[in-house]
């Protein structure tokens, strides 16, 4: 992405060639992101007699039209409400907790420092264990796991130090001048929370929301063992993998992934849209 | 005549109080250091008080002390006569001024000034008129639907005034308000803060390192270092009777010399450069001239190791003129020589 739309290039003299050959460096890794990826896409297009590897036969949508017909795919579309319905959870969760979390850890108070690493140190934490350990735990107390008990929580063992985490950069920002100011203006620690910390870090939250959101909507490792008998939808396109092979799956990927870059595409939106109401760059 | 009026003074049951802010052996410790070391300050009525002094003097932790910012370790703070030591930010009578206006980034200039009245639970209608006079006030009504990042430096430190000024505080706290403004909107706010300070008739406390500003604008200038108050007086008082080389040295316009007595301040613009006769005098090289307008400013290096520098009125230098490397004496007349002690 450009910043501040300042070229580097020097006037009249071109570019030298390490420019170019710096230029091929980054087209190539870009590929290698998402090459994989854009296989996928293409292949979701295979036509009606193409199989899951090059060549296309053809392009059509059937693969596609496949994906909402009862059968053996029946569950693609139950499983995406499902997963979007926990990602929700988790969103909102996260969000309270780390807000909460990251505007508490502005103070240094005996033991913060051993409680951050404390709650950070999930992140590294093998991910399939962990839920292991939650199912585990589940089994000794003599629950039955499922969708919003279990995988919830084995779910959130993840996006709440990542929460914690993006709220330290975002609380790290802010100035606490902007508190003060509402203290002096009389205002209750409620009225300074509801009119002006929550407000100020509104762009962060958001971003919060969406990185849980998205973390959630993709998990696999900790959800697979803790899931009970409604699977989520990487879960759902796990089995799926394993059982049948069809260009379905590819077209399944396709419209997750589409569904993804929209969530993140309308977040941002959003966020930039804020941010240039303050930056005074819209009309008012 | 004047008895009579006391006693009728007395006679009312509330008595006026003599003073703003007083601040009674105040103290603020952080761990070990110590950042405000047991100071005493009475500020009368309707004052414009300036507290002066380099950074790390413990000017901006005293304010923030007296608007409640601080939590104070020591001692007390009364404002007209009401001990608001342990008293919460709002209910002191304060409203404090941030060095970078603190204005919330979110809401438009007229819900930052009319934000404290909302917090009083003031209806919409009420306190966006009454928002409208303050900016009326600070000249800056037609900028009531801008958001704060829309607004030049001296814009912002306007609505900034605004938002303080409608609590309707008994004293106003400024820290360092001019600092983050170029040098010609400094001179031009400096003006429009004293005016609104006589104008509203309450006492401003207002935090700077620079001695011009103080000088400026101050009834009551507070000279700080190392956590305590060095001097305190009008600019003037301060000015022609620096009680020691500190404040000598850092208001500016003081030459530092040895005299038969001890240390001596001298105002530069009272040396003069020539002959040693039978007053005062020191001997040294010039290093510098400087061409100012309307006085010329010629620095020197004296044999006893002090930096001096004499303040001559155009002509009486161009009749006269020295250059870089040559010797020099400076004179000056032991009227206008104060010793001064060294700390």
């Amino acid at each position: 992405m450009m910043v501040g739309g300042q070229s580097y290039q020097t006037a009249g003299r071109g570019r030298p060639w390490t420019f170019y050959a710096l230029a091929g460096l980054f087209g190539f890794f870009l590929l290698f992101l998402y090459g994989p990826m854009l296989v996928i896409y293409l292949l979701s297009f295979q036509g009606p007699n193409g199989g899951v590897t090059f060549p296309m036969v053809g392009t059509s949508l059937v693969w596609f039209e496949d994906i909402l017909k009862p059968g053996q795919m029946a569950n693609i579309p139950v499983s995406f409400g499902r997963s979007i319905a926990l990602a929700a959870i988790v969103s909102v969760l996260t969000v309270v907790i780390s807000v909460a979390a990251g505007l508490a850890f502005r103070r240094r108070f005996p033991g913060s420092g051993v409680l951050f690493y404390l709650a950070v140190a999930s992140l590294v934490m093998p991910s399939l264990l962990v839920g292991f350990g939650v199912g585990l735990g589940f089994k000794a107390l003599g629950a039955k796991p499922s969708l919003f008990t279990s995988a919830l929580g084995a779910q959130l063992t993840w996006t709440l130090p990542f929460g914690l985490f993006a709220m330290f950069a975002v609380v790290n920002r802010f100035n606490r001048a902007y508190e003060e100011a509402a203290n002096d203006l009389g205002a209750t620690a409620w009225q300074r929370l509801r009119h002006v910390t929550l407000p100020i870090l509104l762009p962060g939250i958001i971003g919060v929301a969406m990185g849980a959101f998205t973390l959630s909507y993709d998990e696999y490792a900790r959800t697979t063992l803790v899931i009970g008998e409604r699977n989520t939808l990487p879960l759902e396109i796990y089995a799926l993998i394993s059982s049948a092979t069809s260009p379905t799956l590819f077209a399944i990927g396709t419209v997750t992934t589409g569904v993804s870059f929209l969530i993140i595409g309308i977040t941002l939106w959003r966020i930039v849209r804020l941010q240039r109401r303050r930056a005074g760059r819209a009309p008012s | 005549m004047m008895r009579l009026a006391t006693n009728q003074a007395t006679q009312r049951t509330v008595v006026e109080p003599r003073f703003d802010v007083e601040l009674v052996a105040v103290t603020k410790r952080y761990d070990r250091t110590v950042a405000v070391d047991a100071i005493s300050l009475r500020i009368p009525r309707a004052s414009y008080c300036c507290l002066l002094g380099p950074s790390g003097c413990g000017k901006t932790s005293t304010l923030r002390m007296i608007a409640g910012h601080e939590i104070v370790t020591d001692g007390d703070i009364l404002i007209r006569d009401r001990n608001v030591t342990d008293l919460p930010t709002a209910r002191r009578g304060t409203a404090m001024m941030f060095q970078n206006y603190a204005l919330f980034p979110h809401l438009n200039c007229l819900d930052n000034v009319a934000f404290s009245l909302k917090m009083r639970g003031v209806g919409k209608a009420e306190r966006h008129a009454r928002a409208r006079e303050f900016l009326e006030l600070v000249e800056m009504a037609e900028f009531a639907p801008r958001l704060p990042a829309q607004l030049s430096g001296g814009q912002q430190q306007r609505i900034a005034l605004a938002r303080s000024l409608i609590t309707e505080p008994q004293v106003l706290l400024l820290d360092e308000p001019l600092s983050a403004l170029d040098p010609f909107l400094r001179v031009r706010m400096r003006e429009e803060l004293k005016r609104l300070q006589r104008e509203l008739g309450i006492t401003f406390i207002h935090v700077t390192h620079s001695q011009d500003e103080a000088m400026a604008l101050a009834d009551l200038m507070v000279v700080m270092d190392q956590g305590q108050i060095r001097q305190a007086g009008t600019p003037r008082q301060i000015f022609e009777a620096p009680a020691n080389v500190f404040i000598a040295r850092f208001i500016g316009g003081h030459n530092v010399l040895p005299g038969p007595r001890g240390l001596v301040a001298v105002r530069a613009d009272r040396c003069r450069i020539g002959q040693a006769g039978n007053g005062a005098h020191s001997s040294g090289r010039v290093v510098a001239v400087e061409y100012q307008g309307p006085v010329v400013r010629v620095s020197l290096q004296m044999q006893s190791g002090e930096q001096a520098a004499a303040l001559l009125p155009d002509n009486t230098y161009f009749a006269a003129p020295v250059q870089p490397g040559d010797p020099a004496t400076l004179v000056w007349s032991e009227a206008d020589a104060h010793p001064v002690t060294v700390s």
